[in-house]
């Protein structure tokens, strides 16, 4: 396993990648010369559709692999690694909330918060039921996804990305399925809950409110070369 | 949920067809040419050796002739032979044959230390109108001890054929588990003399069951009367001749083994193609399960381990449908030939039918496991329109 020592949680370095369009011709979706986070930090990216930023994410995850260029996380060189390597290392540092929540409809709540443990460093009941405490869904354990609120079930996906005590938090545009008071709501409690848990948070959005609640807040513009976003200095004003 | 239950159904379809097929086919040969209800060999008529043992000893089959009293008293005579217990045939009470014969009969071990008894009364006077009932029969026919019966002509029944013999149920035998359960016996001269029958072959006998006295004199017997003679046919062993039917039958038995082997191919099939088809609807599943850590050669194994326990679930099921077939068959085969069938008997079928469903279920499962094998997580972790 690619291991080596660095203070920063996340230090990524020339990443590229790029897709084939139908007319045959390549299309850079990511170019990023640089970009770090330091343990436990919150960070915001501005970033609109097409921008690059769920592929940024998916890379950082491990779940895509880059053409070219550095990714290390807490030590270890996601870039280099194999894919086996990459999917035990997301199951054991990375917590990700997804736009649509991604929740598993045929298992319950807590089911859903197990599983996310299973592939890491094994099911604590215990924990999934304080998690699911923690973000007000201790008494709907046993409920399945469909019979939960957008709201309830966006928690449910928060509740799941903590559930291996990740080091960092992806969130990919959280409250994007959620109306404003939820979406205030919801990603206070993801900033709050990430900074209970020790863990960093990169989030994506485009999505002024969201964005204006972050001290930290980059262009994914100034980020990947490849992308075009509205300004954020605009976006926190 | 509903295509797992009916593929399901169709592995237990599959495992209980083929465990039937099989049992039936085993233990149907087995006692069909294990039965010999203690005789070594039949003397009948000119004719065919398979007629003259399934009229005579699984009272199937109408007689193939008849030989005369001076036969049976020469075969009896015979110092080769041990006993002779000739049988006459050609009534019914309810479709049940009745079969006339010397009490003799009762002091044949059918089996290793096991003589025909009678349960219930005693066994019938010779000299009077009496009948013994197989176990199968009282059964059947719901009869007692002291009842009453009319016998009606040939072996089947026609009500329009009623003998005018009053017969009284003198006993009731206790149940053998062979061909005699479902057979009413009484004595061998109220057949021969019953009303309407030809009073020139009052003292003819359908055929003469022989135990012989040492293994050599079968083999004198058969050159004798099968090779030399013309007059009369000596089944013997008897046993050989219900091979020669199984033998004949075989190619049966190979076509509803190759049914089964078919109907448990398709059952595969029918996994393969379910969990094929569901993985366009799974796919953002598994790209979750990616998501959250799992590896590719994770979800691999637990699409196989799906087709797996839907196979075991299909395999033990497939004990009822076997259940179910087996107690259909038993009680037709029963009917039909008295032989009973125990579908509680263990045969290695019950175990390697099972375990074949659980090893096609895991080999169809693998198609569809390379697929999901294959999903590209950043692809489908979007929702599905």
């Amino acid at each position: 396993m690619p291991t080596i020592l660095d203070p920063l949680l996340l230090n990524i370095e020339n990443l590229r990648k790029s897709y084939g369009t139908p007319d045959g011709s390549i299309q850079a979706v990511v170019d990023v010369p640089s970009f770090s986070l330091e343990a436990e930090q919150q960070t915001a990216l501005c970033g609109t559709s097409g921008a690059g930023k769920t592929t940024f994410l998916n890379l950082i995850a491990g779940i895509s692999q880059p053409d070219e260029g550095r990714i290390e996380l807490d030590g270890f060189l996601i870039s280099e690694a194999n894919e086996a390597e990459r999917d035990r290392q997301r199951s054991q540092t990375i917590g990700y909330i997804f736009q649509t929540f991604n929740l598993l409809q045929g298992y319950t709540c807590i089911e859903n918060v197990l599983l996310g443990m299973s592939f890491g460093p094994g099911a604590d009941r215990r924990w999934a039921h304080e998690l699911l405490e923690r973000v007000g869904l201790g008494q709907r354990l046993d409920y399945f996804p469909r019979q939960l609120s957008t709201g309830q079930q966006q928690r449910v996906a928060v509740a799941r990305a903590l559930a291996n005590r990740p080091k960092l938090v992806l969130a990919d545009e959280p409250t994007g399925n959620l109306d404003p008071a939820s979406a205030t709501e919801s990603l206070g409690l993801i900033r709050e809950t990430c900074r209970e848990n020790e863990a960093a948070l990169l989030l994506v959005s485009h999505d002024r409110e969201v964005l204006g609640q972050f001290d930290n807040v980059r262009d994914l513009a100034d980020i990947n070369l490849a992308a075009v976003c509205p300004s954020a200095k605009e976006a926190q004003s | 949920m509903l295509s797992t239950v009916i593929t399901a159904f169709s592995i237990a379809l599959a495992s209980g067809l083929l465990i039937s097929v099989w049992v039936v086919k085993d233990q149907a040969r087995e006692n069909f040419t294990g039965v010999d209800s203690g005789f070594d060999g039949v003397f009948g008529a000119r004719g065919s050796k398979l007629q003259l043992v399934l009229n005579s000893i699984f009272h199937l089959e109408a007689s193939p002739g008849n030989l005369s009293w001076e036969q049976y008293g020469l075969i009896a005579d015979d110092p080769r032979v041990a006993t002779a217990v000739p049988i006459a045939v050609g009534d019914n009470y309810r479709g049940y044959r009745l079969v006339g014969v010397t009490t003799n009969l009762f002091e044949i071990e059918y089996r290793e230390g096991k003589k025909y008894a009678v349960r219930d009364g005693y066994l019938f006077n010779p000299k009077k109108k009496q009948a013994v009932l197989g176990s199968y029969v009282a059964e059947r026919l719901s009869r007692k001890v002291g009842d009453t019966f009319h016998p009606y002509h040939g072996l089947i029944f026609d009500e329009n054929k009623q003998h005018p013999e009053t017969y009284v149920v003198s006993g009731i035998m206790e149940p053998s588990n062979t061909p005699a359960d479902r057979v009413i016996w009484i004595p061998i001269a109220g057949l021969q003399n019953m009303t309407g029958h030809n009073p020139e072959m009052a003292t003819d006998v359908s055929a003469v069951l022989v135990k012989l006295r040492g293994s050599s004199s079968g083999m004198m017997m058969n050159q004798e009367f099968n090779l030399q003679g013309d007059v009369m046919t000596f089944a013997w062993p008897i046993a050989d001749t219900m091979s020669k039917l199984f033998n004949k039958i075989a190619p049966v038995e190979m076509v509803l083994r190759a049914v089964a082997f078919l109907v448990a191919l398709v059952a595969a099939g029918s996994i393969l193609a379910s969990i094929y088809n569901s993985m366009n609807e799974r796919r953002r599943e598994i790209a979750i399960l990616r998501a959250l850590g799992a590896r590719r050669s994770t979800i691999f194994a637990v699409v196989v381990l799906e087709a797996s326990g839907i196979a075991a679930l299909g395999a033990v099921a497939g004990f009822g449908v076997y259940f179910v077939i087996m107690s259909i068959a038993a009680w037709f085969i029963r009917q039909e030939t008295g032989i009973v069938l125990n579908p509680l008997e263990f045969q290695p079928v019950m175990a390697w039918a099972p375990l074949a469903m659980l090893g096609l279920g895991a080999l169809a499962g693998l198609v569809p496991a390379a697929k999901a094998y294959r999903t590209d997580v950043a692809e489908n972790l979007t929702p599905i329109s």
